[in-house]
């Protein structure tokens, strides 16, 4: 019986946050709370020969400044697995402070514990480091000619290359190519709540108050960074204020906090610059990417060759995988996807909303785009015609797939069938009008391990519901309250979830846009089995009115139970726990995840359409309309579902038109702020109508919820450059696109 | 933070006297800038006389038509005011694009004219810089400089000067009044900025301790068929590309009257007086407007990433005057 799933309910932690009430992981208050500011490199590449610490030392107010000459050594760096495994996430393989060598510029050289948060400041600013600066490469420019094959990416969990098929054979033989060289900044997540962790020890006990997307993704990756039993720590994650995948994996600053926390004997609260969250949490990496398509004269695809080249750090071979959707997006044949890498002075770039997906799809999406022009063909004919019935890959069939019919209403509302083919042939007044349109996809990836929840009642008839996830601002508190309430048959406000804490029942990080699909199973189990003993208690009860009934003709709304074809027959869960003096009942719920195995063949889909205004003459592109259809599978909570969609089509045109960081000829960031990092305003914001197409899923998972926390952002940038190519008549290979390419 | 020091005065003597007295202190009114740039370090002030109580925010009519803007009007308030509104639309309107409304409630008039630039070397507190720390070099000629001036510079600083407000201002030919110890002065608003040249630390006449007490916005007709056009990367929050502040009055298909200032691309708000020259009693034509355009970008000197904003200009230049012609700029 589904009541609350799909409603679009009021978010949960609403009023917290907007009252200012919520707790973020830097506004813990703690009694003899210190403060650490972190001194970070200025140079990309070479040593430190001298880390003067004397006037810090001596400033008002300063407990300690720790460094690579006196910072206590720990365990070991874990290897860096994606937190969605459930275990240690290091975001790389690189500790700072264990030496004086600097492989980036903003690598952790020190940090400052002070009584007050501007003592440590200022005396972080007292810090004088003196280098021995090496040459550098920081760019792809620089490293074009040192680039290397890796035989994995991503972690080691993605091949370097693959094919099927021969797809110089095929190219050599199509009658119809586009090839072109793509160009994407990189770009910095930038949410509004800088990371920050709180460290308190008890002991030998530690608590970490710590903004992530996966409390126990902290717990075991600091457990093993200090050699600490992970049953001696506990991390909660009362709120948080955006991630977008910098707070995905763990970087260093959560064991750093423990490590001054120890260091000065004081709860210590550690929180990032806004200056640091650029060269402290990971980034998407510049990357130059080389499509080739071939087609026959009717626009059947028969051969992709994809090539990506990015710089990584000296440490991981780290590239996002842009070729994966983009390589399962069509029929064809023959292809070739090779990425290549560059050793370079940065960190380890990391997921970043849509990690490869949004990169690669423009890519695609826009040589669709020219291929569609190139044969007088509609686009969105020529992606019907390259339509793949099966996961192109490995022939597997799709555990669902609604995208025929997110074409089909998409082009509905975008009125597309009314769109003149010809380029730069609509104006208004200065501007010049153009409608363009792309497919988005993202992957279904089930978590590696088991989800639990813990479904708890009370005598009174009101239930909590716990579970370890942490909810990053996605609404997923929300939506677990309604999935607990519909698997217990209770109203909405007899159900309170509580999350958020490492200490409940285990849950991965909530990533790769699975939080929903895996926390959702996870809970549902839970609820249903608490449900389901208790109505096994009530059968069994010679004094309920539900004595020797079979199980399952008893149904429960409104936290009674009752049989099916009598609705009169029953009692409330209340009756049956206090007539028994029972305070309370509870039930364990785990979910055993299909394997890694069957991820190739469930993705979300969508497709999306854009107009937008162009004013060649000054350079100004302006997103008139942004319109996607998707088919995410179930929808829990019909609001947040469309905000996730909606934030992602957002980012996709500030992909598109706006963010970029640019590295400048010193090797360090050059935007490092949200002055000069643009992302775009309200003013900016066009009208985006959302819609989704729900699909029946029976394979990811228990709710069949396929998640929409990235695809809205899938496509998007293809969407608009391909709108202001209709506008203009104009291709753009690059990202971002600005005045100067506009003009 | 750097310790600050902190106190209120109420009248404009007292301001005066305790911040002359105090090489170390600077006055604090909107503080929008001030305080950024004490958090990174980019500004050495180590005492804050806050001037917010003293008598002069006020906007006042004067009898032969000119407005007077209090060094404290606060941007939203002068933007708004119906006589700016009507008479000097430029100005509203070169307020209104600038900043957000949140920095614009706060943020004074005075405090605008005196904002420093947005140079990322010149914010960065241990980056090379010549207006920071003379001598020392320019970080942004060899660095990331896609918003930096083309006009003005020198190779000692390539900063744009950041204001919209100021650009309005330099075209409207306002005065520039302000108090010392000695008395009250004021000077030609297009003498106060200065060219970086070899002392970019310098960038206007004031002294230490001198207080902008007023900006006079002398009357002007033609001003009332006027606008800001301002160009940037997003639509709002976000400092100019490029700007144009123009007036325009066309009798009988010929430029009879014409005020233009360029935003954006310039080391101090940049009043187009090459343009003004060959508009004023030419046919108002795009072919006109073309050329007056190219008369003022003649000079520009274009950096590594930057060299667009020369055709920027030029083009912002001829569409504020095409939009103003079309507007009803004939008589």
């Amino acid at each position: 019986m589904s009541t609350a799933i799909g409603r679009p309910l009021d978010r949960v932690d609403g009023p917290a946050k907007v009252t200012g009430a919520g707790r973020y992981s830097a506004e813990i208050a703690l009694p003899g709370l210190a403060h650490a500011v972190l001194v970070t490199s200025r140079v990309p590449s070479g040593r430190v020969e001298l880390l003067d610490t004397y006037d810090a030392e001596r400033a008002e107010g300063v407990l300690a400044v720790l460094h690579h000459l006196n910072l206590p050594k720990g365990g070991s760096v874990p290897p860096l697995l994606p937190s969605l495994f459930g275990g240690p996430a290091s975001g790389q393989t690189f500790f700072p402070m264990q030496d004086e060598v600097i492989h980036y510029a903003g690598q952790h050289l020190a940090m400052v514990v002070a009584e007050t948060l501007d003592q440590a400041e200022h005396a972080a600013r007292l810090v004088r480091v003196t280098y021995q600066e090496t040459a550098s490469i920081t760019t792809v420019e620089q490293g074009r000619d040192r680039a290397y094959e890796p035989e994995k990416i991503f972690a080691g969990f993605m091949p370097g290359r693959t094919t099927r098929g021969d797809a110089a054979a095929a190219l050599d033989r199509a009658q119809v190519t586009v090839e072109n060289t793509y160009h994407c900044a990189a770009n910095h997540h930038n949410p509004i709540e800088c990371s920050a962790t709180t460290a308190v020890w008890e002991g030998d006990r530690l608590t970490l108050y710590d903004g992530t997307q996966g409390p126990n993704a902290t717990l075991h990756t600091v457990a093993e960074l200090l050699n600490v039993m992970p049953s001696h720590i506990r991390v909660v994650t009362n709120h948080v204020g955006g991630s977008f995948g910098c707070k995905a994996m763990i970087w260093d600053h959560p064991a750093l906090a423990a490590l001054a926390a120890r260091a000065v004997h004081r709860p210590v609260r550690l929180a990032l610059s806004r200056e640091q969250m650029f060269s402290s949490v990971g980034h998407r990496e510049e990357q130059e990417q080389r499509l080739t398509l071939g087609a026959d004269r009717d626009g059947r695809l028969t051969a992709i060759r994809h090539h990506k080249l990015s710089p990584t750090s000296h440490f991981d071979d780290w590239a996002e995988p842009s070729l994966g959707v983009a390589s399962q997006m069509y029929a064809c044949p023959n292809y070739e996807g090779v990425y290549h890498l560059i050793k370079a002075n940065t960190m380890t770039p990391t997921f970043t909303r849509c990690p490869g997906e949004a990169s690669g799809m423009f890519v695609m999406e826009t040589a669709m785009d020219e291929l569609a022009e190139k044969l007088d063909l509609d686009p969105l004919e020529l992606r019907l015609r390259n339509y793949a019935e099966n996961e192109p890959t490995t022939g597997h069939p799709w555990s669902s797939k609604g995208l025929r019919d997110c074409y089909r209403r998409g082009a509905e509302l975008a009125r597309w069938s009314e769109r003149d083919p010809r380029p730069g042939t609509v104006r208004d007044g200065n501007w010049l009008l153009g409608w363009g349109m792309a497919s988005s996809a993202y992957p279904v990836t089930p978590p590696g391990g088991p989800q639990r929840a813990r479904a708890r009642i009370f005598a009174d008839g009101s239930a909590v519901v716990q579970s370890s996830f942490a909810d990053f601002g996605t609404g997923s508190a929300t939506a677990m309250t309604q999935v607990a309430a519909d698997g217990l048959g209770l109203p909405l406000e007899r159900v309170r979830v509580q999350y958020g804490d490492s200490d409940l029942p285990n849950t991965a990080a909530a990533v790769g846009s699975a939080g929903a699909g895996m926390v959702s199973a996870a809970v549902h189990i839970a609820a249903t089995a608490l449900r389901d003993q208790l109505i096994a208690q009530a059968v069994a009860d010679e004094r309920s009115p539900l004595h020797g009934a079979d199980p399952r003709q008893v149904v429960v709304g409104d936290g009674r139970m009752a049989l099916r074809d009598r609705p009169g027959t029953g009692e409330t869960y209340a009756e049956l726990l206090q007539r028994s003096f029972m305070a309370d009942a509870e039930a364990l719920g785990t979910w055993n995840p299909p394997g890694m195995e069957t991820r190739a063949a469930s993705m979300t889909f969508g497709a999306q359409f854009a107009q937008v205004a162009v004013d060649p003459e000054l350079g100004l592109c302006r997103v008139r309309q942004l319109i996607g259809v998707f088919d995410p599978g179930r929808v829990l909570n019909r609001k947040t579902a469309h905000s996730q969609l909606m934030g992602g089509m957002l980012w996709g045109m500030s992909h598109a038109l706006l963010e970029g960081t640019i590295m400048g000829p010193d090797g360090r960031w050059a935007n490092a702020s949200l002055g000069e990092y643009l992302v775009p305003v309200n003013a900016d914001a066009p009208d985006v109508l959302i819609e989704t197409i729900e699909t029946t899923d029976t394979v990811v998972n228990p709710l069949g919820v396929k998640g929409v926390g990235e695809v809205g952002m899938v496509g998007t940038a293809a969407a608009i450059a391909n709108a202001i190519w209709h506008a203009t008549g104009r291709r753009h290979h690059k990202l971002p696109i600005t005045v100067e390419d506009l003009l | 933070m750097r310790p600050v020091s902190y106190s209120r005065v109420t009248d404009v003597a007292t301001a005066i006297a305790t911040v002359a007295a105090d090489p170390t202190s600077a006055y604090l009114a909107g503080g929008t800038t001030k305080v950024d740039m004490l958090r990174i370090y980019a500004e050495p002030s180590q005492r804050l006389v806050d001037i917010n109580d003293l008598p002069i925010d006020h906007i006042e009519v004067q009898p032969d038509g000119a407005v007077r803007l209090g060094g404290l009007a606060r941007m939203n308030d002068v933007a708004l005011a119906p006589v700016v509104v009507d008479r000097f639309p430029m100005l509203s309107e070169a307020l209104l694009l600038g900043a957000s409304a949140q920095l614009r409630n706060m943020a004074s008039m005075g405090g605008n004219m005196l904002q420093r630039v947005r140079c990322s070397y010149f914010r960065d507190a241990e980056a090379i810089c010549n207006k920071r720390e003379p001598g020392t070099g320019c970080s942004a000629i060899a660095g990331v400089n896609r918003g930096h001036a083309v006009l003005g510079t020198s190779p000692h600083c390539i900063a744009t000067h950041p204001s919209d407000a100021a650009v309005a201002l330099v075209a409207l030919d306002a005065m520039i009044h302000y108090q010392n110890s000695g008395g009250h002065h004021a000077v030609a608003i297009d003498d106060f900025f200065l060219l970086p040249g070899d002392t970019p630390e310098r960038e206007h006449p004031l002294n230490h301790g001198d207080l902008i007490t007023a900006i006079e916005v002398p009357a002007l007709p033609a001003a009332r068929n006027s606008l800001y056009l301002k160009v940037r990367d997003r639509e709002s929050y976000e400092f100019a590309l490029a700007s144009a502040a123009c007036a325009l009055t066309v009798t009988d298909g010929t430029v009879s009257e014409v005020r233009l200032a360029l935003g954006g691309v310039a080391t101090k708000p940049w009043r187009a007086r090459k343009a003004e020259h060959v508009l004023r009693g030419a046919p108002a034509t795009r072919e006109t407007f073309t050329r007056a355009a190219e008369a003022e970008l003649a000079d520009a000197v274009p950096q590594t990433m930057n060299a667009f904003k020369i055709e920027l200009a030029r083009r912002t230049i001829v569409r504020a005057l095409e939009t103003l012609t079309a507007r009803g700029g004939a008589v």
